[in-house]
């Protein structure tokens, strides 16, 4: 028995044009179209393409609900084993309509998917972790590699056949890790990769930094006299006890205190719980991790408007980075609605 | 956070650490120097009244990183 496979292109790779039809809507088509047709050589008897969605790549971007539920219903009724979208190399609209198209056939119809992008095509950052995204070059000069190794993934998950590491698979990680064991220990293999990268040889690292980004700065405060300043931290002062049960390190929550009624940060009333640093100035007045008590005084004397009521705090240390993001991004939406001018934010 | 505050709120945010790069890495626009890491806002080693006045210090520089029109990440300090 052969595996059933469908594929999903755009409207360029489908034959139907260029720009001027991008906004082609989903169609089905027997069989294998443009890249299928090489996928099919190389599945061999192994698998069949049975069918190919052709959508076009401004539809799918502008109508993105519509254009996926439209995608999914011919797709279920094909019935197939394997989804496979693209490769859409560094093409931004088509990237994200291969990994969303890939997310949703694989969420909703329980089947494996495999798509192909450039590792910057704006798809990756968005889809990674939901589907396996081929690493390929920036171009349809590297077709042939990627349609070899999404075919190769592809048969790998249809075999259910055991996966090494996504570099040596050749798809960019979806940031997941898995416990095993070494033959060597680990400050053997450090050693080794310093020497390695002494002598100027590839080496590799095992734990990879995250990718920051970067924003633009936000406009400055115009009225200082009449803004209102929230104070945040990410250096563990939470009331005596910590009644919200923050983590002392690898936080998973922030929490919120009403200061309205306080002059300054007392040890009597706070404390530090953060477990990356020694607290023991934190501990006796927490205000030189909190600025309280100064930020009391300017306000008295109109140097700024007024402090806001509330002070968020968590831990920052341990913490992931997706985690400290969505700190951001809640507190951001609550401090924008509480009319918040600008943040002063200290960390330990 | 610091990054995601201010792009989720459109308000400046002046951050206080010690460590410098750390906060040039996260993607922090408005940063202040800090004291140290357990005493960010502080010196409470020369002393209480020295302790404020360093305090002071870096507050009021933070509410000037606020009011200051910048176009890229900018370290104060002064």
């Amino acid at each position: 028995m052969s595996y059933r496979v469908v594929c999903y292109i755009n409207q360029f790779y489908g034959g139907r044009g260029g720009e001027e039809v991008a906004d082609f809507k989903p169609e089905l088509v027997e069989g294998p179209v443009g890249p299928g047709l090489e996928l099919q050589r190389l599945f061999g008897d192994e698998a069949r393409v049975i069918g190919t969605v052709i959508c076009g790549d401004g539809y799918y971007a502008e109508h993105i609900e519509k254009a996926r539920a439209e995608c999914i219903k011919i797709v279920e009724e094909l019935k197939p084993d394997l989804f496979i979208a693209g490769p859409a190399f560094n093409a931004g609209r088509y990237g994200v309509a291969c990994g969303d198209i890939c997310a949703a056939v694989t969420q909703s119809l329980g089947i494996p998917s495999v798509t192909g992008m450039f590792p910057e095509n704006p798809g990756v950052e968005l889809y990674r972790a939901q589907t396996f995204i081929v690493k390929t070059e920036n171009s349809a000069r590297g077709m042939k590699q990627a349609l070899t190794s999404m075919a190769r993934l592809g048969l790998k998950l249809l075999k259910g056949e055991p996966f090494g590491p996504a570099y040596e698979e050749g798809y960019i990680h979806r940031g997941i890790r898995k416990n095993f064991f070494k033959d060597k220990r680990g400050s053997l293999r450090a050693i080794d990769m310093l020497l390695q990268k002494i002598a100027g040889q590839e080496f590799r690292t095992e734990y990879e930094m995250p990718a920051f980004k970067k924003i633009p700065p936000a406009p400055p405060i115009k009225d200082i006299k009449h803004a209102t300043i929230a104070l945040v931290t990410s250096g563990g002062i939470v009331p005596r006890g910590n009644p919200d049960r923050l983590r002392v390190s690898s936080a998973e929550s922030y929490a919120k205190y009403d200061i309205s009624g306080l002059n300054n940060l007392t040890p009597d009333e706070f404390e530090s719980i953060h477990g990356g640093y020694d607290r023991m100035w934190a501990n006796l007045d927490p205000d030189v991790v909190v600025p309280l008590d100064v930020m009391r005084e300017l306000e008295r004397e109109g140097v700024f408007g007024k402090l806001h009521p509330y002070l968020y705090t968590t831990t920052g240390t341990g913490t992931s980075v997706a985690n400290a993001e969505r700190f951001g991004q809640e507190i951001g939406r609550e401090l924008k609605e509480a009319g918040v001018d600008g943040v002063i934010l200290t960390s330990t | 956070m610091t990054r995601e505050i201010e792009r989720v709120a459109q308000i400046p945010v002046a951050q206080i650490a010690t460590i410098v790069p750390i906060m040039l890495t996260v993607g922090a626009n408005r940063i202040v120097p800090g004291v140290a890491i357990p005493h960010p806002v502080g010196n409470p080693e020369a002393g209480p009244e020295e302790d404020k006045k360093t305090r002071r210090k870096l507050v009021l520089r933070a509410l000037k990183a606020l009011q200051a029109d910048i176009s890229e990440q900018t370290i104060f300090e002064s």
